[in-house]
């Protein structure tokens, strides 16, 4: 600004030396060289300026009332235009594939155009360390619980008819590069009990899943090394493996389409009321209301309170942290308000390798009972592979290095063992991916928490959270809107599970 | 002279498209829709009500297309599955044979057809021919019973996708012949489905359009289905010349 004015006096200085000779030489006939006649007549010139000047500054003027007529976006302030708005009916913290679904399925289910306003808060929109992208993205139906199965059932139909859901008018159609290859779930012999019961529950769902014996097994695919298998099942539909990021970037395009706002930035606090009230059994219980959340943006001290009335967290892996802003797990611990969010992230890796011998374009997504995975990537020869880890030697959580010697010692063997084409190969690339692993019971939690009166969650998936978002995001925005599920009856995946220390396991082979 | 007018005409209406596009200025480098086209899609970024309108015409066109493949239900629990399927594929304007019979019902270009195939109560089908129909994932219902089904032709079928090829295994033990080819919405994670069909003995994929690099696929393919003989013609598989191009454009 001063040097603006530093200039504009400048101007003025070398404008008036230019006219004051030209007057001086009219002038000096009448006055005489005087330095007072040389003041006089440069202020003539000046007043000119003044007025051409002010023909400029009243246009300035009109646009700038123009401008702040209401339907601009003209402020008096500089505004961070990244900022998030002031205000919003609902907030989703995790810009995910499920935080994505869920704001779709809200502007899906809403009456009117704008009839809720929808925040989406993404820390990184690279997604650089996202658990949806780094994810080896298949869908099965083959698990032991009626609400997986129903809810990865409804995703599978989800996906069949995903361009009348997702597809924007003038844009090109999604395209999921879904690939359909069935799951194949080896057991041995001492779970093999317990994939009967899956298989029986499975089928009554209404899942397409067929049981083979070891020897159908080696007819079918005969590159299988069918020692220590005493039964496996095969999903012959709605199963196989898609593009992750294809799936996230259809749903956020189709919810910004419809409304939804995308805000990068990280919710370090909350601001909330306490009430208190007492149970039934006398004992004093504190209820919390989330007024507004404190949404930090990614560079700098910027940050903007956004006040709301629902909060979805759906933030995956760090969702317990977040929970932990609220002052969850400071509780003592048997108390309902002390229920921790049981989430924390967990990391896996997976490893690309290349292998020309392999079993080429009938693999299916194996899944053998020591834990090891692997399926096709492409048409190449390359496979993606991988093992979860003993309990007692998870990884370090705190970066995404990969660590190669665990491909050595625990995946080779293992993916050799089964299928000795594998024998041969070359590890090409690898990488690590977070897991939002729900300690309690490695399922979903899907509700709203019971003290928190509106905070709601959809995490803890577990590793089938992106196969499940589709449906999940739909029972939440039921949730939220309807007030209770109507399409899928999610119950049994809500806090209440926690609160009354009642697991629901997945009975695995694995 | 009839030509020469012709050919005028089409410059001119190419000189007026490249004009709007060239106004319209849109980045996509692939080949501009039609003017009518271009023209919606101006008036959709402006007003609500046309998009809407547009979006209703979508969702008419796929309701008439789910409609048409609806559960014959009401048929099926009146004269049995193989007459509601049979009843199915002819009101699709497809074409089937009974089983132990030579000659074919059809519909005809119109959609009119003999009643006759009410009289073969209770006989399994052993060919169909829904080439150029809509039939779709959910029509599948209704041949779902037929487990002597040995041919099916799904030529030029626009609503044929991958999620329909993976729900062919309800036919895995009796299929020995299958034609797929001209299907615009099939595509190579489909094609790996094809594996529960073991007893496949014919596969036509001609002209796929969403297959990338057929020649690959369809060596994959015979891998992976030993007997099966695969046809696969009206592919480029001129590697060679398609490099060489890209190094002239360069």
């Amino acid at each position: 600004m001063s040097a603006w004015r530093r200039l504009h006096v400048k101007v003025r200085r070398a404008h008036g030396l230019f006219t004051s000779r030209r007057v001086t030489e009219q002038y000096t006939w009448m006055y005489g060289p005087s330095t007072l006649g040389q003041n006089l007549s440069t202020g003539k010139p000046l007043r000119n300026d003044f007025f051409k000047e002010l023909e400029a500054q009243l246009a300035a003027m009109r646009k700038k009332a123009a401008d702040a007529l209401p339907g601009s976006s003209w402020s008096p302030f500089d505004i961070n235009p990244n900022l998030p708005p002031e205000r919003a009916d609902i907030v989703i913290i995790g810009g995910g594939v499920m935080g994505w679904s869920i704001a779709y399925w809200l502007k899906q289910k809403e009456r009117v155009r704008e009839g809720v306003k929808v925040i989406v808060v993404e820390r990184d929109l690279t997604y650089s360390q996202a658990s949806t992208v780094l994810s080896a993205g298949g869908i099965r139906q083959q698990f032991s619980l009626p609400e997986n199965i129903h809810l990865s059932l409804a995703s599978a139909d989800f996906m069949r008819n995903i361009n009348e859901h997702l597809g924007v008018l003038n844009e090109d159609p999604v395209d999921l590069q879904f690939n359909q290859s069935g799951y194949l779930f080896l057991a041995s012999e001492e779970v093999a009990h317990i994939m009967e019961e899956n298989y029986s529950t499975q089928r009554q769902v209404g899942a397409k899943v067929t049981l083979l014996s070891p020897t159908q097994l080696k007819e079918k695919f005969p590159w299988i090394n069918t020692d220590g298998v005493a039964l496996a099942s095969y999903g012959l539909e709605n199963e196989g493996w898609f593009d992750p990021w294809s799936l996230l970037n259809a749903f956020r395009r189709k919810a910004m389409s419809m409304g939804v706002i995308q805000c990068c930035g990280e919710v370090t606090d909350f601001k909330y009321t306490v009430s208190m009230m007492t149970s039934p059994g006398g004992d004093p219980v504190v209820y919390k209301r989330i007024n507004s959340v404190k949404v930090q943006m990614p560079k700098g001290l910027e940050y903007q309170m956004v006040e709301c009335a629902i909060v979805v967290n759906a933030a995956g892996a760090f969702s317990g942290k977040l929970a932990e802003m609220l002052g969850i797990s400071s509780n003592p611990k048997d108390t309902i308000a002390g229920t921790p969010v049981p989430v924390e992230p967990r990391k896996r890796y997976i490893y690309v390798v290349h292998c020309p011998d392999g079993p080429g374009l009938d693999t299916p997504f194996l899944i053998d009972y020591s834990g090891m995975y692997f399926r096709r990537e492409g048409l190449g020869g390359n496979y993606i592979t991988g093992a979860s880890p003993k309990e007692a030697d998870e990884p370090d959580t705190s970066n995404l290095e990969v660590d190669h010697q665990f491909f050595e010692d625990s995946v080779w063997p293992r993916l050799a063992y089964r299928v000795p084409a594998f024998e041969k190969l070359k590890v090409t690339s690898a990488w690590a991916g977070f897991y939002d692993y729900n300690t309690f019971d490695q399922n979903g939690i899907i509700g709203d928490h019971p003290v928190i009166n509106n905070m709601y969650f959809a995490t803890g998936f577990s590793g089938h959270g992106l196969q499940q978002s589709p449906a999940a995001g739909r029972a939440v925005a039921e949730l939220i809107l309807d007030g209770n599920f109507k399409t899928l009856d999610m119950r049994g995946l809500g806090f209440r599970r926690i609160m009354a220390q009642e697991p629901i396991l997945e009975r695995n082979i694995l | 002279m009839a030509a020469s007018c012709k050919s005028l005409y089409r410059c001119c209406q190419q000189s007026v498209c490249h004009l709007v596009a060239r106004k319209l200025s849109s980045s996509r480098s692939v080949s501009p829709p039609p003017l009518h086209r271009r023209i919606l899609l101006f008036l959709t970024q402006r007003f609500y009500d046309l998009e809407m309108l547009l979006s209703w015409r979508g969702q008419l066109r796929r309701k008439g297309i789910m409609r048409k493949n609806a559960y014959y239900d009401f048929t099926q629990r009146l004269y049995g599955s193989d007459i509601a399927a049979a009843f199915y594929i002819l009101s699709l304007k497809g074409g089937f044979r009974f089983v132990g019979q030579s000659d074919w019902f059809r519909a005809d270009q119109r959609g009119k057809f003999n009643w006759d195939f009410l009289n073969h109560k209770d006989t399994p089908l052993e060919e169909v021919d829904m080439s150029y129909t809509v039939i779709n994932y959910r029509g599948l219902d209704n041949l779902e019973g037929q487990q002597s089904l040995r041919t099916l032709a799904l030529r030029g079928c626009p609503e044929v996708d991958d999620w329909f090829l993976a729900r062919l295994h309800v036919f895995e033990d009796s299929l020995e012949e299958l034609d797929i080819s001209h299907c615009p919405r099939i595509t190579t994670g489909g094609l790996a489905a094809l594996r529960n069909l073991k007893g496949l003995r014919r596969l036509d994929l001609s002209s796929l359009p969403g297959i990338s690099s057929p020649g690959l696929v369809v060596i994959l393919l015979e891998e992976m289905l030993p007997q099966c003989q695969i046809i696969a013609t009206g592919y480029d598989y001129s590697i060679k010349q398609h490099g060489g191009e890209e190094e002239v454009q360069r």
